[in-house]
């Protein structure tokens, strides 16, 4: 029902990403959508974003993911074992069911970011009484 | 005389450098991604590993989980395992799309290059990163050699 598309799925180590004044890499961060009558939810893992650094915006159907992540105190020593980087996170999904802009809401916990986007009122089912005469 | 480097096998063993560094070249670049995409199993969590003074750092990003979900112990002076489970949340009569996150249970060993205490052990957890902090055991630590003069 509700086709959604997003950039390509790719590895963290591609960067897909706007330009950037702060440089550094961007990762996909890797997520989760499912669908009920009433809502759309998108789970995203981003690790090491604190809740006050998601920027989350919704635009003409788009929505538009940005998760800051700190310099973590790594960044003097060498490493002995890196099999991971870190940098920020960016990802837009168009949308392309009715959705309320108005009542989207998302919270962030542990380096999860759960969205909800409710659909219109006009497209959620209703449960129609049947009365006996 | 002119000296020149000793090749044994000559153009054989240009090629075998060359291809060498063909596949380094090709690992460097899919290297992050744990080998995924070249159908490997990558080991999970990925971890960095730093050492700072008389400390070694472990780093790993689990988004989702708590300390109370995961087991971390350190064996034989030099490893550490970390355990754990990351469960996927539940939605009544949903319809999935896109599934991208992994979920179960994992552990991971991880040898370090010294003995470290185990009753200096400090695990942090800040955003879906866990820190563990371990402070190397006193025969890892340098020591300063007096010299004397005679």
């Amino acid at each position: 029902m509700a086709e959604m598309t997003s950039v390509p799925q790719k590895g963290r180590a591609e960067a897909a990403a706007p330009e950037s004044t702060r440089g550094g890499n961007y990762y996909t961060p890797q997520v989760d959508i499912c669908e009920t009558d009433r809502e759309l939810i998108l789970y995203a893992d981003l690790p090491g974003v604190k809740p006050e650094d998601v920027d989350l915006r919704y635009e003409r159907g788009e929505l538009l993911l940005h998760g800051r992540v700190s310099r973590r105190p790594a960044a003097g020593s060498p490493f002995l074992l890196q099999e991971y980087g870190t940098g920020d996170f960016y990802r837009v999904f168009s949308i392309h069911e009715s959705i309320d802009s108005s009542k989207i809401s998302a919270e962030c916990k542990n380096g999860v970011l759960t969205v909800h986007l409710p659909k219109m009122e006009a497209l959620q089912p209703r449960q129609i009484q049947v009365r006996g005469t | 005389m002119r000296l020149s480097r000793w090749q044994p096998f000559g153009s054989l063993w240009n090629e075998l450098q060359q291809l060498q560094r063909e596949m380094n070249r090709v690992f460097e670049r899919w290297g992050e991604d744990g080998g995924r995409l070249l159908g490997l199993t990558p080991s999970y969590p990925p971890l960095n590993v730093w050492e700072e003074n008389e400390n070694v750092f472990v780093e790993a990003e689990l988004p989702g989980l708590n300390l109370n979900d995961l087991e971390i112990y350190v064996t034989g002076g030099n490893q550490l395992t970390i355990k754990g489970e990351r469960k996927q949340p539940e939605v009544p009569k949903a319809v999935w799309h896109r599934q991208e996150r992994g979920f179960g249970t994992f552990s991971r060993s991880l040898t370090l290059p010294f003995p470290v205490d185990p009753d200096k052990v400090d695990a942090r957890f800040e955003n879906g990163v866990l820190l563990i902090k371990l402070a190397k055991h006193e025969s890892a630590k340098p020591r300063k050699i007096s010299v004397k003069a005679e």
